[in-house]
Parts: structure tokens; sequence; C-alpha cells
């Protein structure tokens, strides 16, 4: 069955439609990204599908004792409360300290744990979203522009990161992004929405639907292609790029 | 030997202490000072209330800063916002109870006891209410510790490993009125507040994790009671405010010890 599975889902925020009959599925292993411009719903879809917003009508569905990885969009964090980088890993549920110390050095920041997390760069804090979101061997890593705060050659480090992982643990991936010309390539399939569903299939498929090419504009094909010559140079820049970066 | 009614002042101090400080940690990590300020006041409104009904001033402490929480938390998020609702609450609620003491037949209350607290009055059976208090909130926080800190930090976050935050929220209001009820002997309504927020955010220069600010906040709580009952009995001056006070005086410290720490 499928990971998460959607039907029929309106969400209303403040007294006003977000999203209105979206249904959206995601299999065990598959890449999913959904692209919109913004105020499309992008964010509230995945924290509907996520279980933080519920719907006004229609129902979500996750696979009993499903893991979610979940990286939100940005996350504020009050100065107020004193947390390391390896008490924030320990959250909700205790981890052994070899497994912490690990994914850490997956994500490229090894011997962190003791490290406060307000002393964190942008770039830093991602990665550490992004190991506690692995920490627990995700079915499903769900990441909300991810790279969002993140400058270039940063974005580019974590989305190889991103890949790296993916091809290690087999787990599903949703990302939400505008990067299109970084993500769409990986992609098994991407939706387009602006409200409701635009258009959906393979990123071959969408990028040349009228209804996506409405909602991004002529500039689209040169977007793609943008991609296209990143994609074939990408493992090039990437290495140029030390960990500190970003 | 809790005859003697400056150690049953100074259990009582203790106890709320060790209560008020890992429980005020949350609300200064989640910004809810005003919210306990409202809470606090409402206070006054169910000494009135317990009065009126002849049931104990725990049970109509507790029922009423409840009420006033759901209120808040229910009308939060429409035309007006939540702050401007706690004002409407904190006051209004604080000045009915004024009144409504004012109109209770035959009843001759001492309101400033209520108001500031009167921790030297506190007898065998206050004891047992305020430990017995003090201890369910720390086993209300002791049970939910890790929901709770993972709610704190980000509520999307939680979501996502399956808590409801929502729930959470719930638990802290429950131990706030808890709290409240407790601390009412001990400070009054209008200092209840002060006790949360004071030790936890002296205890923040220091604290390295969670858990050491919670227990620091706690230990300087209760330092804060024993000072402040010392002073207040050396200096002849009410105890609820000396207390507040000293309290005071130790951030001011903290605050400064913290900033040397910081540029070592």
């Amino acid at each position: 069955m499928s990971l998460i599975d959607a039907e029929n889902v309106t969400v209303r925020l403040g007294g006003q439609t977000v999203l209105e009959a979206v249904d959206f599925r995601i299999a065990r292993g598959e890449i999913v990204t959904v692209v919109g411009p913004n105020g499309s719903g992008k964010s509230t879809l995945i924290r509907t599908l996520v279980g933080a917003l519920r719907p006004a009508r229609g129902r979500v569905r996750r696979a009993p004792g499903l893991s979610i990885g979940y990286v939100p969009q940005r996350l504020h964090l009050d100065e107020t409360m004193p947390v390391t980088v390896g008490r924030f890993l320990d959250l909700p549920d205790p981890q052994p300290p070899e497994a912490v110390a690990a994914v850490l050095a997956r994500v490229g920041l090894p011997g962190l744990v003791g490290h406060s997390l307000r002393g964190l760069s942008g770039g830093q804090f991602q990665r550490v979203l992004l190991a506690r979101a692995l920490l627990r061997d995700p079915d499903i890593l769900v990441l909300d522009e991810p790279t969002q705060s993140l400058d270039q050659p940063g974005t580019a480090e974590f989305y190889k990161l991103i890949e790296q992982v993916r091809a290690e643990t087999g787990c599903a991936v949703l990302m939400v992004s505008h990067d299109l010309h970084v993500v769409m390539s990986a992609s098994d399939r991407v939706i387009c929405i602006n409200g409701h569903v635009c258009c959906e299939g393979t990123p071959t498929v969408v990028s040349a639907a009228p209804e996506y090419r409405a909602l991004f504009g002529p500039g689209t094909g040169g977007t793609m292609a943008l991609y296209r010559h990143e994609h074939d140079h990408g493992h090039e820049h990437a290495h140029a790029h030390g960990p500190g970066d970003g | 030997m809790l005859d003697d009614f400056l150690l049953r002042a100074a259990l009582a101090g203790v106890g709320l202490g060790l209560a008020a400080g890992p429980l005020g940690c949350f609300v200064v990590w989640r910004r809810m000072a005003y919210f306990g300020d409202a809470t606090a006041h409402a206070a006054i409104l169910g000494v009135a209330l317990a009065l009126a009904l002849e049931i104990s001033i725990f049970a109509g402490v507790l029922a009423v800063a409840l009420a006033a929480a759901a209120v808040v938390a229910g009308l939060g998020g429409r035309a007006h916002s939540t702050d401007t609702l706690l004002g409407v609450v904190a006051h209004s609620t604080l000045a009915l109870g004024l009144v409504a003491v004012s109109l209770l037949d035959g009843v001759r209350v001492d309101l400033l006891g209520y108001l500031f607290g009167d921790i030297l009055a506190v007898g065998r059976a206050d004891l047992a209410v305020i430990w017995g208090g003090a201890a369910a909130v720390l086993g209300l926080l002791a049970w939910r510790w890790r929901p709770l800190l993972t709610a704190t930090l980000n509520a999307d976050l939680a979501f996502a490993s399956g808590i409801d935050p929502r729930r959470e929220r719930m638990v802290l209001t429950l131990a706030l009125a808890l709290v409240v009820a407790v601390a009412i002997k001990v400070v009054g309504a209008l200092l209840i507040a002060s006790m949360l927020i004071i030790p936890a955010a002296a205890a923040r220069s220091f604290a390295r994790s969670p858990e050491g600010m919670a227990a620091l906040a706690a230990l300087f709580a209760a330092g804060a009671a024993l000072a402040g009952l010392g002073a207040s009995f050396h200096w002849d001056t009410p105890t609820g405010p000396t207390i507040v006070a000293v309290a005071a005086a130790g951030f001011a410290v903290a605050l400064a010890a913290g900033r040397a720490i910081r540029q070592d």
C-alpha cells in the first residue's frame, strides 16, 4: 500500500481555502517533488500529510507505524531553551550515542554532538535537521524547501547529500521545491499545485504541460535547460565545497 | 516538629519553589508569561467562588484558573489576538473576584492575604495541599517531559513524530493551574507569575541543557523562598513580596555572572 494516501483533501486556514480537493499518494521508495508558485499551498499540503494540519474535508491515511523524517522549511529556535545538538537529536525518544555520532558524521558534521544549537550556521542547522530525520530510519523523508536559507553551493551540497542518503537507504522522498532545475530530474513524479493539482507526471511530462507553463511562464524552458546543464557537471562542482560552507 | 510556624512557612516556600522552577522554564521557553499572569489573577475569582460555595480555596482557585485558561485557548486566533484576550481575562477576573468577595455577606476576608500571600499562616493542612500539588506538577512534567520538550521546540516536528502539541499544551495548562492554586497562600495571586518566570530566567544564564535549567530554576526558587523568608523575618517586611524581591535580586546577580562567564 501507499506510505501516505490523501483523498480529496480540502484544507482551510483562517477561513480561507488553501487547498481544494487534492489527491495525493506516495509509494515506498518513490521520489515525488511538489512544485508551485509562492502561496500555492505547497507547505500546507506537506503539513497536512505529516499530520500537523487537519483537513476540513477528505482524509489522509498514513501506513501503520510509518516513520516520517521531516525537515521543515525553517525552524525558528528560541534562544531561551539551552539545547545541544546531541540533545536535539535525542528528542522525542532517546537514541544510542553511537547512532547519533554516526548520523552526524553522515551529514558531514562529525564531533558536533556537544555543540549548542544556536551556535550553528544555517547550513549546519539544516544538516542537523536532516540528521534528526535520518536517525529514526525513516520510511519517508519529507523535505519542505529545505535549502531556502542556503546559498547556492550549500544548496548543491545539501541535495547531493539527500541523493546519497536515498541511494543508501532506499527511503521514499517527498520534497517541496522551487529550485526546479536542481530537483526535477531525480523525481519519479512531479506534482504541480496551485491550490489544487494543476498537473502531475514525470518531470518531462510536467515541464511540457500547458498548465505548468501557464504558472511558471515562458522562462520554464530555460530553467530546464539550466538544470540539465547543472546535472551534467554537478559532481565536479560539488567537490569544490567543504562541509563548512553555507 | 511542624509546630513552628517558621518551619511550616519554609517548607511551604520550598515546596512551591521546587514545582514553580521547572514549570517556569516552560513558561519562559514558550513565552507564556502573560498566560501565567492571567491564570494567576483569575485565582481571586476562584477565592470568591470558594468562599461563596463553601468549598476549599484550593478547589475554587484550581477550577477558575482552568476555566480562564480554557476561555483564552478557546477564543484565541479570531478577531482579537491572544495577547489582548489575556489582558481582558487577567484583569476582569481579578476585578470580578474583588467585587464578588466584597458582596459576600457575613464573610470577613483578609483580601491582602490572597493578593500578596500569607505564608506565615500556613497550617499543616495547607502544607499537605502545597506539597501534594507540587508533587502532582512535578509528576506531570516528568511523565510528559520528552513530548513537552519536542512540542516546545517545534509543533510541526512534534506532529511528524506522532506527538500532539495541543495535548502537551493542555498538560502545561493543568500544571499551571495547579501551581497557581498552590502558590496563592505563599506569594499571593499578584506575584505568582514572578515565581515562575524569575527563577527560570536566572537559571538560563548557567544551564547547558533543558534538564539542567529546570533543576537550577527549582533550586533558585526554593533558595529565594528561604532567603526571602529570612529577610522578611529580619526586617519585618511582608513575606510574599520579600521573597519575590530576593528572587529579583538573585536574577540580577545571575545576569551579571552569566555575562562574565560568557566573556571568559
